[in-house]
């Protein structure tokens, strides 16, 4: 790729880093994206992954912008309340970086769609609000061999690890099922510091662009947690379970199906 | 000292700031092979004083820098492999 004079400065602080460099930023250039869910962990990750230079961004969301949103949705401004979200979206990331294709998708994933949605992409970024769809994003990314970036946050807490499937533990092979749904808070109830939406969006933002890049170590058999009340954060080591009911030996999950949506973590 | 080294390519980065003269570096290198000779124009000061080093540490080898009459530097730099 030929970059322009304006491109090579906007990309410079990358192409100097030497584990980047020209190379790593065609990388990230040629790259196709998914981010699932435009809330708390999708804002950051998109206004972040354009401002890098992914060359196409999918962003997935049915939902349009409330106020009770933008305490920590940052994609999304006072001026968008009761729009689109994919849309709000999308005028940002445009903003921040022209050479961005976006491509939006209005719509709720469910096990009847996913597959064909994220087929079209190299790697996902799962900012989900809910169990049942963080389940479903798991099952179709390893049904389709599209390493993900898993997210999650609650209050002061936030977990993350990057899959790889059929090389790192996915999803499933720590957490079986969703949990049942009087087990969680609903999303009213639970509450969560805005902030660590962007501490939490932010890491899922660097896995994407190190997977593309191809250099340091993945979160991969690593799930990463962290609590902002102290301050603490914690690696557990994970590893490929050969009774995975998805990715292992002897699968008993060979098609998605829809979970039962009361569960909820905030996005 | 042309003599003594073939040039792949040359690039002018006279009246260019750090950190885009090394960016611009870069750039050139990625369009060399490993073992061609670029030469770069540095202009004195800061320039000269980090784009050298900053070469070196990605595995290039700095092989002469020379003073011009202007006051600039030409930098030879092989391509690491
Ligand atoms: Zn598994």
């Amino acid at each position: 790729m030929n970059y322009s004079a304006e491109q090579l400065e906007r990309y410079s602080r990358h192409i100097i880093l030497q584990e980047v460099g020209v190379e790593g930023q065609e990388k990230i250039g040629a790259a196709r994206v998914l981010i699932v869910g435009a809330g708390g962990l999708g804002s950051p990750a998109a206004l972040y992954l354009a401002a890098a230079g992914v060359g196409t961004i999918g962003i997935v969301d049915g939902d349009v912008v409330d106020l009770s949103n933008l305490q920590r949705q940052i994609a999304h401004y006072t001026k968008d309340v009761g729009r689109e979200k994919v849309l709000s979206a999308e005028e940002k990331m445009v903003a921040i970086n022209p050479d961005v294709k976006v491509q939006t998708h209005r719509m709720l994933l469910k096990a009847a769609n996913i597959r064909e949605v994220i087929r079209d992409y190299d790697f996902v970024l799962d900012g989900t609000d809910n169990f049942p769809t963080k389940f479903l994003v798991n099952d179709a990314c390893v049904m389709e061999n599209i390493p993900f970036s898993h997210g999650g946050i609650l209050r002061f807490d936030g977990q993350t690890m990057t899959v790889l499937p059929g090389r790192s533990s996915c999803y499933r092979c720590t957490f079986r099922q969703p949990p049942p749904p009087d087990a969680v808070p609903t999303c009213s109830q639970a509450g969560v510091l805005g902030a660590i939406a962007g501490m939490l969006g932010t890491i899922q933002a660097a896995e994407t662009l190190k997977y593309f890049i191809g250099t340091g170590e993945l979160l991969t058999d690593t799930l990463l947690s962290f609590n902002a009340l102290n301050m603490t954060f914690r690696r557990v080591p994970l590893r490929r379970q050969d009774s995975c009911p998805l990715c292992g030996s002897k699968p008993t999950i060979t098609e998605l199906v829809d979970y039962e949506q009361t569960a909820c973590v905030i996005k | 000292m042309s003599a003594e080294h073939e040039i792949a390519a040359s690039k002018n980065l006279r009246g260019v700031n750090c950190p885009m003269n090394l960016v611009y570096t870069k750039v050139a290198m990625s369009e060399i092979n490993p073992g061609e000779v670029l030469e770069i124009i540095l202009d004195d000061g800061p320039p000269i004083n980090n784009v050298p080093g900053s070469v070196k540490k990605e595995g290039h080898e700095v092989l002469s820098q020379a003073r011009l009459d202007d006051g600039a530097w030409s930098v030879l730099v092989r391509k690491g492999g």
